[in-house]
């Protein structure tokens, strides 16, 4: 990364404007697999699709869904181990948060700061913009009384570009996902519901039989942490669904 | 010759029902001679929350800068005050990094949290802290504040009352002190606002 062969940007535009490596960094993450989340009025949901490539894959060993603070966690569509890098400096930044401050870092200064590295990566020397979006979901601190943690659901673009959703989705099938969504989504609507829904949305777009072992889930409540859901759980939610 | 009594101090803070006190002397000296006598020791930082800086007057105004600098970036990023217990935290952060090195300054924080209730706390210059109910005392006559705030804090006081408390403690408690004294300001914070009443005590 020092080398001073590669010390130019490789992210330069383009004479219409264009930052053409970020554009082919979406395409990267449209081909990714499906992920969306849904933020309710109690809390928010992530979920995405984990088909492996064969069956011999040991699941388990899979996550797609991980922790970030103990109140908000990532989902991603597209590089998988461009994805492991920002979860990384992602916790390391919240516990820096909660080193100096002794609170939890609210999920939109997380969100900022993991922007801003992925901005950092489109201006740098020798370095290629991150091949994912990511869906941040979390709670945030409101300026009011100390015990409203808002629920929020975010989205990080490869540009570094951040979007504040009350419902969204990322990868293949974003756009009919998204349709799905807008019909579906009600400013009222409970976690509960909001988890049927994910499931529901997912389910449109899936190649083949989707099972509680090929999709995650994970769930924060408003007063609680983020966690990810066990297959048992989500097979609770899918046969209600059913 | 202790650098903690170089300038002299006497800082208090007490919480009352709903509310909170901070009091303070008004001397700034250079060892026996006093250089000023309306030197400022309280900082109102956010509308509901005060700091107090017992030690060293150089330290005062520095960390007073620092911490100005520290919460208006969060305020800015935020966009939201910091509730008190933050200010405890960072300032204790702020304190420990110069571990060997210090400032020479044991803070007090005093203000209302976000459901407007009591916080008090105080810490040694190298960033421990604690918590209290009742009162948190800093300066060069603490051994003067602790009897008397023991002797006149009751539970729940009203802020009329709290600042009566308040006001008796420090101005007995300075007057056994040498290095601080020479006026008093008390300031009495509730969800409403701030009242703030400047102290006649002897000016020796």
């Amino acid at each position: 990364m020092g080398d001073s062969a590669y010390s130019f940007s490789l992210t330069t535009f383009s004479r219409t404007g264009k930052l053409l490596q970020i554009e082919y960094a979406l395409n990267a993450v449209a081909n990714g697999r499906t992920c969306l989340g849904i933020c309710a009025v109690d809390g928010v949901v992530l979920a995405t699709d984990k088909k492996l490539p064969s069956v011999l894959v040991d699941v388990k060993n899979v996550h797609k869904m991980e922790v970030v603070t103990p109140t908000s966690g990532v989902c991603y569509s597209g590089v998988g181990p461009d994805y492991r890098v920002l979860v990384k400096r992602a916790r390391k930044s919240s516990q820096v948060y909660s080193r100096t401050y002794g609170q939890d870092e609210p999920v939109s200064q997380l969100v900022k700061s993991t922007a801003g590295v992925m901005q950092e990566y489109t201006q740098r020397g020798g370095v290629r913009p991150f091949g994912v979006s990511l869906l941040i979901a979390g709670l945030d601190c409101s300026s009011d009384a100390a015990s409203s943690h808002v629920p929020a659901l975010y989205q990080v673009d490869p540009s570094g570009a951040y979007f504040a959703w009350k419902a969204t989705a990322i990868g293949k099938n974003y756009v009919s996902a998204k349709n799905f969504l807008e019909k579906r989504w009600t400013s009222d609507m409970e976690l509960e519901d909001a988890i049927h829904t994910a499931l529901l949305t997912l389910r449109e777009g899936f190649e083949g039989e989707m099972t509680a072992h090929n999709i995650e889930v994970g769930i924060v409540r408003k007063g609680g942490k983020f966690e990810v859901l066990t297959p048992s759980q989500i097979q609770d939610y899918l046969d209600e669904a059913n | 010759m202790s650098i903690m009594s170089y300038n002299g101090s006497a800082i208090i803070a007490m919480a009352g029902k709903d509310c909170v006190g901070i009091a303070a002397d008004r001397r700034l000296g250079i060892q026996l001679k006093t250089v000023s006598t309306d030197f400022t020791k309280t900082f109102q930082m956010q509308p509901k929350l005060f700091v107090g800086l017992a030690g060293l007057a150089t330290d005062v105004q520095t960390l007073h800068n620092l911490l100005e600098f520290r919460m208006s970036l969060f305020k800015l990023r935020e966009e939201r005050d910091m509730p008190p217990e933050v200010v405890n935290n960072l300032l204790s952060t702020l304190l420990y990094e110069k571990r060997f090195g210090p400032y020479f300054v044991e803070p007090i924080v005093a203000g209302l949290d976000e459901d407007n209730k009591p916080f008090l706390s105080c810490m040694d210059l190298i960033g421990s802290s604690v918590k209290a109910n009742d009162f948190v005392v800093s300066g060069t006559c603490t051994g003067n504040m602790f009897g008397m705030c023991e002797a006149l804090y009751r539970p729940d006081l009203n802020p009329d009352e709290l600042f009566e408390a308040l006001a008796q403690s420090l101005l007995s408690s300075v007057d056994r002190d040498a290095m601080s004294g020479w006026g008093g300001v008390v300031h009495i914070i509730t969800k409403d606002g701030v009242m703030t009443k400047e102290l006649k005590g002897r000016m020796d």
